[in-house]
């Protein structure tokens, strides 16, 4: 995990592709309605982006780019946005995750916006917990510089 | 594309996949294996294209052949990258028990219906016809699974991604441990 040895080409190479990686998982979590993917796998394409960044430019710039800590808050609250669209549901009458609730007079614009949320918070939940369970894994060596200070 | 085309390639996909398997139990360096591991999750997402399965595939790829992978690779940075020699008794035992379960397998495989075939009790159910005729009316998406998978089986998935985080939070215990006060060493 150290990045002083990588050749330039591997750098700048990495910095073209990265953000062709991040644009590609928004477009597989809003587009996954109409074609292949959703919350999931755009979830783990953008954990994916982080990664090959922290691979090429160490952990320390990576948790820089993208804390542990902000992390740590985004992967319940996408579980908490994914149940509490259900909540919601419910206290409005309907069925717990009955889109309807969302827009009464239009169901399926309803269905629409309700799996939006759900897949955000899908995506939400598996691409930081992804990236946590790599932040942990590759900054266990030097456990005083991630666990203790990003991570506590 | 012709019949025998896709059984052509169906074939060649087969036998990469069965010689990456034989290739990462025969490697003795463990990256090596770990980089076949993400071959193997390749090779199978195009199995899963020929079936139609797209989001299957996208899952299998992006999942088996990229983080899994790296994630290995991470974990095997911590331990030792070679595979220590086991006893010729082990590697019986092992093999045994291999054909085994492959044979039981194979035994259970052959009692599949043919694919595609309208007379299983998947196609049958009055669920299925309901999923792909009126989805269209009740939530207009293109795609079946999306409205299967986030509306009409919303339960499962919140279940899903209620496993993901109670999962990541157990690893992450365990590699970071719980540190009582600053003091302990609870994480070394």
């Amino acid at each position: 995990m150290t990045p002083k040895n990588n050749s330039a080409v591997l750098r700048v190479v990495t910095k073209q592709i990265i953000p062709m990686i991040l644009l590609f998982a928004l477009y597989v979590q809003f587009h996954g309605e109409y074609g292949p993917g959703g919350g999931f796998q755009a979830g783990v394409i953008f954990a994916a982006g982080f990664v090959l960044y922290a691979l090429v430019f160490g952990l320390d710039n990576a948790s820089r780019a993208m804390p542990a800590r902000a992390l740590f808050k985004l992967a319940p609250l996408g579980v908490l946005l994914f149940a509490g669209v259900g909540v919601y549901s419910l206290l409005h009458g309907y069925a717990f995750l009955d889109y309807t609730a969302i827009d009464p007079h239009d169901p399926v614009h309803a269905q629409h916006l309700g799996i939006l949320l759900i897949e955000l918070g899908v995506g939400l939940t598996v691409f930081s917990v992804l990236l946590l369970i790599f932040y942990a894994f590759a900054g266990r060596r030097r456990a005083d510089s991630l666990t203790h200070k990003d991570m506590g | 594309m012709s019949e025998n085309a896709l059984l052509a390639i169906d074939a060649v996909l087969l036998v990469i996949l069965l010689t990456t398997a034989i290739a990462i139990a025969r490697q003795r360096n463990l990256f090596a294996a770990a980089m076949m591991t993400g071959l193997f999750s390749l090779t199978l997402a195009c199995l899963f294209v020929l079936l139609d399965a797209m989001d299957v595939a996208f899952t299998e790829a992006a999942v088996g052949a990229g983080i899994s992978t790296v994630l290995m690779l991470s974990a095997l940075a911590l331990t030792e990258y070679r595979d220590h020699p086991t006893s010729r008794g082990q590697h019986t035992l092992a093999l045994v028990l291999c054909f085994a379960v492959g044979a039981l397998l194979m035994l259970a495989a052959s009692e599949w219906p043919a694919l595609g075939d309208p007379d299983t009790p998947v196609h049958q159910h009055p669920n299925t016809a309901h999923y792909l005729e009126q989805s269209r009316e009740e939530i207009d998406l293109p795609n079946v699974v999306t409205s299967v998978l986030s509306s009409y089986r919303g339960y499962d998935t919140l279940g899903e991604v209620t496993v993901v985080f109670t999962a990541g939070l157990a690893v992450l215990i365990l590699l970071l441990g719980v540190r009582k006060d600053d003091d302990s060493e609870g994480d070394a």
